[in-house]
């Protein structure tokens, strides 16, 4: 045991046990794994990512390279992170984490936070600032990343004002204190992310701050030299964290290595622990650590923990010594922690007598305090000699490592400049440092300042990779919170919903909607249950929820006006109690939507979309109307969750009809092809359109949506004398292609203009539409375009996948022309055979011609036809 | 980002769309320009570095158009 018999910050009247590989340990509250690992005598946490070399605790924070491990489903985590709680199971990682299989079982929160002024940081400089800002009254939020305030000050014995300070914090009203908080990531006007640690989980923190301070500190870089990475050698500062605040002696033989003056206590505090100071090696004093040996294997099972240091002059030459010892403080310096500053766009410069990046220009409303600003007086750097690595002899750089957590060493860095690269972000992708998982926090610098060297530059002049968030990893569960599951997205039903579950619709996702996809009766697949609801709506009668049609109210004197610029087809002669297919094209002159244009009333109408682009279609139009049509007096309003819509559809329809309205006269004269009524039925307001999607003689009837439940119940209950059968997505799909209907969005994909569907009889020539003028553009009107058609498989049992391309040779000659792809594919029970939809090359001049679908092990051939398959001639539709 | 909607004052980015330059003008008369006068219109817009005339929608919110200027450098907005 390591543990030393007083001090610290531990409470060692309150043990606790915990496993690390197997093996069972006790630590005491207060402890991070670290600290407990150290105290067990437990040496070597992990082995490297690529050479598998044995490694140690090397820092005492968030910056740590080494001792990465895995707790239960975390893969990835810094044993100086992991606070000790009792049963905690952890395993040392060989260099990867392996991801879990198992859902995340933490629970997640998310926080939405606002205050004047935000404290990043809780140690003395972090403190103050919260201390002057509390004053005023101000809402402050003081986050730190450790279990308590304190940072550094935790083990250098300020004890006493750290008490005092925080007992004067937790005054105020509208100061906020967050332990375990981890700013990671700050934004534009102050929006900084947090991550806070829970005991089963975690709450992410949008906190956006008039003010934001950072008091992040300061970061100990190492010194480079041959064998750096032994267990056994770690920062200074962390050998001075663990004696101090935890109480643990991280060996009993030290040798110190620094460059500055922060050391300086390292020695006394050691010694006060019982841990021999053997050396003391000050570059100042011309003296380096030039090499590592190993102690002797099978001691205590440390093999490969560090037995000693070879100490030589820095000149090279001269006499050399051999130090045994099991500890190697090492201190190259400090690096400002400016992550957070940087992601927010401050600028750094390079401060030649400090030896570090510190902060230039600052973002607006972002301060900088402390260590963090470049006030390394709190860390005792003093004078420092600016120096990075350690020559060996014979120019062996191999295990000179830069980037522990990569295993990326100084002859990395030396090829990734031998073969030409100069910046510093290059020789970062090159290398991979600061790639890890703890982004290069002890890496990064020096890296810059080997490059600087190599190349002959000022340290100032390389710069540093570009930071980013996230500060530190953070996990998908904590960013989702509990955005997940059945909570994911916003579901939304329709008002029928209820009547699909009981009767044991299968579900499609269409946006946010759920939709029924089929009816199956018994065991049916969904092959069966479609032909049997297609049959049903060809040669009975047959039912759908429609009601998730885009629908948008549009009211105002210049509301036809309006429609007429919009729609490719004109609306002034459309009278009201009527409706009229529409087609809106965008300013290229693509296809953007389609759907039912409705005239209601005086100044009054109504336009259904797609069901996927209602959203998109009335901001469409509101960007017209606000931005170039400011002089149009027209109003927009979504009533798509209004109505409900029940569309009764096949040759049997009307009969239902007549049974839910008896006194509506029903005839093709009083009732035509694309009319509205109003009427009720059992005291439910319904309005009647006769419009179809399938092109059998059909009825959409719309109510309000609280009436929709009682509207659908009382159509399937006039409907059952004629054996009415629901159907779903599917069957509708197959209907409207056999019919040659497009679907926005899925024979259009933001590339095909109304000609190519051969849908040129929509275009108004008497009026300007959006996208009209894109017409005539040469592009636009060549006659090598993809155009919609049909096809039919020779085999009339194969079935083309949606989506699969088109060639003219039959041979599968690599490599081809690809001229087009399936965009629709169906087995139809009314063709007795498949059939598909495509958009191909010069299509309509390839009628009867044969393409071919090369698949994955064969080839589908199919004849090119019209894109039309059932009643062309409109028979049944308008009956 | 924070975006100052000119009816609902400042809102997260999240709840806006972008509507681009607000610099193309629409051709007056359309069917009169050629197509490489139309084409500019359709297919091409300016992507400063530093200040942009934009418009966005508060589709989240109000639904309503409006334009403002941002510096595309440090995102500091400016009311047009
Ligand atoms: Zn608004």
């Amino acid at each position: 045991m390591s543990r030393l018999a007083s001090g610290g910050r531990i409470d060692r009247t309150r043990p606790i046990q915990f496993s690390f590989n197997g093996t069972p340990y006790r630590g005491y509250e207060g402890d991070n794994l670290a600290s407990a690992l150290l105290a067990n005598d437990v040496r070597v946490v992990a082995n490297s990512v690529t050479y598998g070399r044995p490694r140690g605790v090397f820092s005492a924070g968030v910056e740590e390279p080494n001792a990465l491990v895995q707790v239960g489903n975390d893969t990835m985590l810094r044993a100086t992170q992991v606070g000790l709680v009792d049963g905690l199971e952890a395993i040392g990682l060989n260099g990867r984490g392996r991801l879990s299989l198992e859902p995340d079982g933490h629970r997640y929160d998310k926080v939405y936070a606002h205050c004047e002024v935000l404290v990043i940081g809780g140690g003395r400089a972090g403190i103050t600032a919260a201390l002057e800002a509390g004053q005023t009254g101000d809402r402050v939020i003081l986050v730190d990343e450790q279990a308590e305030f304190g940072g550094r000050l935790l083990g250098a014995g300020w004890n006493d004002w750290l008490e005092t300070s925080l007992g004067a914090l937790r005054s105020p009203p509208d100061v906020r204190l967050l332990t375990r908080a981890t700013a990671f990531g700050h934004y534009d006007q102050n929006l900084v992310l947090i991550a806070q640690r829970l005991p089963n989980g975690g709450r992410l923190w949008q906190a956006r701050a008039k003010r934001v301070v950072l008091a992040t500190g300061a970061h100990e870089r190492p010194l480079i030299f041959a064998n750096n990475d032994r267990p056994g050698i770690m920062l200074a500062g962390a050998a001075r964290a663990y004696v101090n605040r935890y109480g643990v002696a991280p060996g009993k033989r030290a040798v110190i290595f620094t460059n500055n003056d922060s050391t300086d206590a390292l020695a006394g505090d050691l010694k006060r622990a019982g841990i021999s100071v053997e050396a003391i090696v000050d570059v100042r004093a011309g003296e380096a650590v030039l090499d590592t040996f190993p102690s002797p294997a099978g001691g205590g099972g440390q093999g490969g923990g560090l037995g000693g240091v070879t100490i030589a002059p820095l000149t090279g030459g001269g006499s050399r010594r051999e130090v045994e010892c099991d500890l190697l403080c090492v201190s190259g310096g400090f690096n400002p922690t400016l992550h957070l500053f940087s992601q927010a766009q401050g600028r750094l410069r390079y401060d030649q007598a400090l030896a570090c990046f510190v902060p230039d220009a600052a973002p607006p409303n972002v301060e900088v305090v402390g260590a963090a600003a470049g006030d390394l007086g709190g860390r005792g750097q003093g004078t420092i000699m600016p120096y990075w690595v350690v020559p060996s002899d014979g120019q062996d750089w191999s295990t000179h490592f830069v980037d522990l957590e990569r295993d990326v060493t100084v002859a990395d860095v030396r090829r990734a400049l031998s073969t030409g690269m100069r910046s510093v972000e290059h020789v970062k992708r090159f290398t991979t440092i600061g790639t890890g998982s703890d982004q290069g926090k002890t890496a990064g610098i020096n890296e810059t300042a080997i490059i600087a060297t190599q190349l002959g530059q000022p340290v100032g002049a390389v710069g540093v990779t570009t930071f980013r968030p996230p500060y530190v990893p953070v996990s998908f569960g904590l960013m989702a919170g509990r955005n997940r599951g059945d909570l994911f997205e916003p579901i939304r039903l329709t008002a029928m919903h209820p009547w699909h579950v009981a009767h044991g619709a299968v579900f499609e996702n269409v946006g946010q909607w759920k939709r029924p996809w089929y009816f199956p009766r018994h065991d049916e697949d969904i092959e069966t249950a479609v032909l049997r609801e297609c049959r049903a709506a060809r040669e009975g009668v047959a039912v759908m929820d429609a009601s998730t049609l885009g629908k948008i109210d549009i009211q105002g004197p210049d509301a036809v006006e309006f429609l007429n610029r919009m729609y490719t087809n004109a609306f002034d002669t459309l009278k009201i109690g009527s409706c009229r297919y529409g087609l809106m094209c965008k300013v290229d002159g693509m296809v953007f939507d389609d759907g039912v244009v409705m005239h209601l009333g005086p100044d009054h109408w109504l336009a259904t979309t797609t069901t996927g682009g209602a959203a998109a279609v009335l901001e469409w139009m509101e960007e017209w109307l606000q931005t170039e049509w400011t002089d149009l007096r027209v109003r927009l309003t979504s009533v798509t969750d209004h109505w409900a819509d029940v569309a009764v559809v096949g040759p049997r329809s009307r009969d239902v009809v007549r049974g839910l309205f008896p006194k509506l006269p029903l005839d093709p004269e009083s009732f035509p092809f694309m009319a509205i009524r109003e009427s009720e039925t059992a005291g439910i307001p319904v309005r009647l359109h006769r419009i179809t999607f399938s092109g059998e003689l059909a009825y959409e009837l719309w109510t309000q949506s609280w009436y929709g439940l009682a509207l659908w119940e009382a159509v399937m209950a006039a409907g059952e004398p004629f054996a009415i059968t629901p159907y779903g997505t599917e069957a509708m799909h197959v209907l409207r292609a056999e019919k040659g209907y497009i679907i926005c969005g899925q024979e259009t994909d933001g590339t095909v203009t109304p000609q190519d569907l051969g849908m040129s009889w929509i275009l108004s020539k008497k009026k300007a539409f959006i996208g009209r003028r894109s017409h005539r553009r040469r592009d636009t009107a060549r006659p090598d375009r993809k155009q919609l058609v049909g096809l039919l498989p020779v085999e009339r049992d194969q079935l083309l996948p949606e989506g699969a391309q088109l060639v003219v040779e039959p041979d599968g000659t690599i490599p081809t022309k690809m001229i087009g792809h399936v965009t629709s594919s169906y087995r139809s029970a009314t063709l007795d055979r498949t059939f598909a939809l495509a958009m191909l090359q010069s299509g309509r001049e390839r009628l009867g011609a044969m393409v071919y679908a090369p698949l994955n092990g064969h080839v589908v051939s199919a004849t090119v036809t019209e894109p039309i398959f059932y009643d062309k001639e409109n028979v049944r539709r308008d009956s | 980002m924070l975006i100052p909607c000119p009816w609902c004052g400042d809102r997260e980015d999240i709840e806006f769309k972008y509507g681009g330059s607000a610099d193309v003008a629409y051709p007056r008369d359309a069917d009169a320009v050629d197509d490489a006068t139309w084409a500019r219109f359709v297919f091409f817009r300016p992507n400063p570095k530093g200040q942009m005339t934009e418009r966005w929608v508060h589709t989240a919110g109000c639904r309503r158009w409006f334009t403002l200027v941002r510096d595309t450098v440090t995102h500091q907005i400016t009311t047009a």
